[in-house]
């Protein structure tokens, strides 16, 4: 066997194909992306080299870091709150429902499977005011309470994404970490019990540190999808009001397709790439760090 | 150490043929720009380029009118032009226009006759600077087709274009429409002023009845509002000066604008959850009687003259212009107009076969969109008018007797970006989340950024 990946020509035979694929597929296009980004212009226009202009330019451009933030807010929010509640339900599908867990599982999961758009124009319709009121300002009104414009303000909008987020993908999440859960050795939990953790301590001392490669995986999952969040906030609100909830992709589209400026769109999405590494390599180092601990 | 070298060699090739292959797609793209920028001119009024297999002709998914008009005339008053040069559809999401056209004229592969977006055709637009939009007034004056376009098409189109360059298969003018109905039951009269309108709105408001309907989804029905108080208020010039420099739109009287258009969202009169409103919704409000006006082009007639959707009737639907703002420049009329989306002929397939097709379109389309779509376009309606409704009769005569210049709308000359940018901050501006001086100082500063 030694021999076999000692030999340069296997190595090739056996790596090539797929390699070639994915550089024609995956790197290519990122590193002419890259290169894209130091130049300023359209395929009918012409490009012209700027160097990096373009990356000066996204420093000063005021909706530019507003759209980082919208971005970075949301993938945080998104993310604490997805991989909890999925962690939660999972440590009830295991510990509580057992193996009647199956039916409580397909439910929560279901919406995962729902187109984004359905779901944003589902949840625009809950929000809704007007002739058309939503549910949302039926309950408030029932209350006593004025009906609220939920998708005219920001918080509003920011709100409703994060809710429908949780409520879409939760299920997801909760069967990811269903998973790595059922791995944990039966075993070492009935030892737990036995010298007498049980409920919180058995989870945080045990179930937790055991758990934690696939919790890690589920983090940087999360973060990664959520970081290049598009489809929900535009069929949401559009990124509004205005552009205050409007995310790093769905600026990169206005920039490369509706204004036909391609060198500064693959800038934006140059910083959307790097913002994914940086985050994804931050939670790598804080959980080596704390499983090293 | 042969271990390390190999481990090290497979990942080295690879980034090395991706960066020439970036390389290789830079400089390829860079040369197909240019190759386009020394393209034909567009000045020519012959059929100096080379006419294509097939008359492509590329319209938006969402104007299915069009190409079911277009197809009539290859069927009958234009059916020698389709024998010679037969047509053939293609549609394009109207989200898509400019990427779809922008990739399409850079293969060298644009349709005969297409939809674009308006900055890429004008004279500085990509597609104008590179002499792709056939001149349209030149190439009728050439065939003798030129009288067959309407004075105001031929002006709206030179303000908005700076030049005719589109096909104007629509032409449209915009006020308000409002429910007779209503404003006889409650006394009003049509308010010519702003402040009349303001009191006819507020005595409606305190009858329990929605004064105005707006479809704030779509943001530009309220950079309408803003832009025709401008227009008002400062003169026709207004945002020509804002164009050229001679204005910012953070002067006084340009803030008076946005102030008037927060005002009025501020008083109720849109009635509830109008910033998420949509065209449709808005529309249906207003011909179902919840509110007794709404501002709007006369493409509304197609929604007017459909009994399913009209139920307060034809009869009860009246048509006024914006009212004029006391003390200033501009008249009430002056109509705010537009030629719908522009549909340019390419200057390189622009052959004598396309022109036959061009001169037969503008002399027979103004009738047959009237006849059977009842549609108002910017042609002569050369063939006997049977059977519109007087509503769309009453528009089209006002439309042939505009003898005032027209204005054109809020955003209309500004640059993609700042354009985006005014209908998008509308919804902050309409429900008090940003200032009108504010409003207008970040589009100012967006049009500077992008001179």
């Amino acid at each position: 066997m030694q021999s076999i990946f000692g030999d340069r020509k296997t190595i090739f035979i056996l790596l090539g194909p797929a390699l070639l694929l994915y550089t024609l597929l995956k790197v290519a296009p990122v590193a002419w992306s890259f290169g894209l980004s130091f130049f300023e212009g359209n395929t009918l226009r012409g490009f012209e080299w700027v160097g990096v202009d373009n990356f000066a330019t996204f420093l000063n451009d005021d909706a530019a870091l507003q759209a980082v933030w919208v971005s970075v807010v949301f993938a945080v929010a998104a993310t604490v709150g997805q991989v909890t509640l999925g962690y939660l339900l999972a440590l009830l599908y295991v510990f509580v429902l057992r193996k009647g867990s199956s039916l409580v599982r397909t439910i929560v999961f279901f919406p995962t499977i729902l187109p984004t758009v359905a779901v944003a124009l589902l949840f625009k319709s809950f929000v809704a005011v007007g002739d058309n009121q939503g549910p949302v300002n039926d309950i408030i009104n029932f209350f006593g309470g004025e009906s609220v414009e939920v998708l005219a303000s920001t918080y509003g909008t920011m709100l409703t994404a994060i809710v429908m987020t949780l409520w879409s993908s939760m299920g997801f999440y909760a069967v990811l970490l269903y998973a790595g859960l059922l791995d944990i050795p039966e075993d070492v939990v009935e030892s737990a019990r036995i010298d007498g953790a049980s409920g919180l301590r058995l989870v945080r001392h045990i179930i937790l540190p055991l758990s934690l490669p696939i919790l890690l995986s589920s983090i940087i999952f999360s973060f990664n999808s959520t970081l290049k969040v598009f489809d929900s906030l535009l069929a949401l609100n559009n990124g509004g009001p205005g552009t205050s909830t409007s995310p790093l992709t769905l600026f990169m589209y206005r920039t490369a397709f509706e204004y036909a400026e391609y060198g500064y769109g693959s800038t934006i999405a140059l910083v959307l790439t790097l913002l994914c590494l940086v985050f994804t390599l931050a939670v790598f180092r804080s959980t080596r760090r704390k499983v090293e601990d | 150490m042969r271990k390390t070298r190999s481990r090290r060699f497979i990942p080295a090739t690879a980034l090395a043929l991706a960066a020439i292959t970036s390389l290789a797609a830079c400089s390829g793209g860079g040369g197909g720009g240019g190759e386009q920028g020394g393209g034909s001119g567009s000045g020519s009024g012959a059929a100096s380029g080379t006419d294509p297999d097939k008359f492509t002709v590329m319209t938006a998914n969402e104007n299915p009118t069009l190409e079911s008009l277009l197809t009539q005339l290859s069927e009958d008053q234009c059916a020698a032009e389709n024998e010679a040069l037969p047509i053939e559809h293609q549609k394009v999401a109207q989200a898509d226009v400019v990427q779809k056209i922008t990739l399409l004229a850079s293969q060298d592969a644009m349709p005969a006759h297409t939809i674009a977006g308006t900055a890429l055709i004008r004279p500085d637009g990509d597609l104008g600077a590179a002499g792709l939009v056939q001149d349209l007034q030149a190439a009728l004056e050439d065939s003798g087709g030129w009288e067959n376009v309407l004075p105001a098409a031929a002006s709206t189109e030179e303000n908005v274009y700076g030049g005719f360059v589109s096909m104007p298969y629509q032409y449209n003018i915009e006020g308000f429409w409002y429910n007779k109905q209503i404003f006889e039951e409650q006394g009003i009269e049509v308010p010519t002023t702003w402040e009349d309108l303001l009191a006819a709105a507020d005595t409606l408001q305190q009858a329990g009845v929605q004064p105005m309907t707006t479809a704030g989804a779509q943001g530009f029905p309220l950079t309408r509002l803003m832009g025709m108080y401008i227009f008002r208020n400062v003169g026709p010039d207004a945002m020509e000066a804002i164009r050229d420099g001679d204005a910012k739109l953070t002067d006084e009287e340009y803030v008076a604008g946005a102030q008037a258009l927060a005002d009025l969202a501020a008083t109720g009169y849109f009635g509830e959850g109008f910033t998420t409103r949509d065209g449709d919704t808005s529309t249906n409000l207003f011909l179902t009687g919840t509110a007794a006006m709404t501002y709007d082009g006369s493409w509304i007639l197609g929604a007017v003259n459909d009994p399913e959707r009209n139920q307060i009737g034809g009869e009860n639907v009246g048509f006024f212009p914006f009212p004029e703002v006391e003390g200033g420049e501009g008249s009430i009329e002056q109509y705010p107009a537009n030629a719908g989306a522009p549909m340019i002929i390419s200057a390189k397939t622009y052959g004598p076969k396309v022109a036959d097709w061009v001169s037969c379109i503008a002399e027979n389309y103004g009738g047959l969109a009237l006849n059977e779509a009842g549609v108002i376009s910017g042609f002569t309606v050369n063939e006997e008018v049977t059977d519109i409704s007087p509503n769309t009769a009453e528009i089209q005569e006002l439309i042939s007797g505009i003898d005032e210049e027209t204005v054109l709308w809020f955003e209309a000359l500004f640059d993609p970006k700042s354009n985006s940018l005014a209908s998008t901050n509308a919804t902050l501006l309409t429900t008090g989340q940003m200032t009108a001086e504010d409003y207008m100082a970040a589009l100012q500063e967006s049009i500077d950024a992008n001179k």
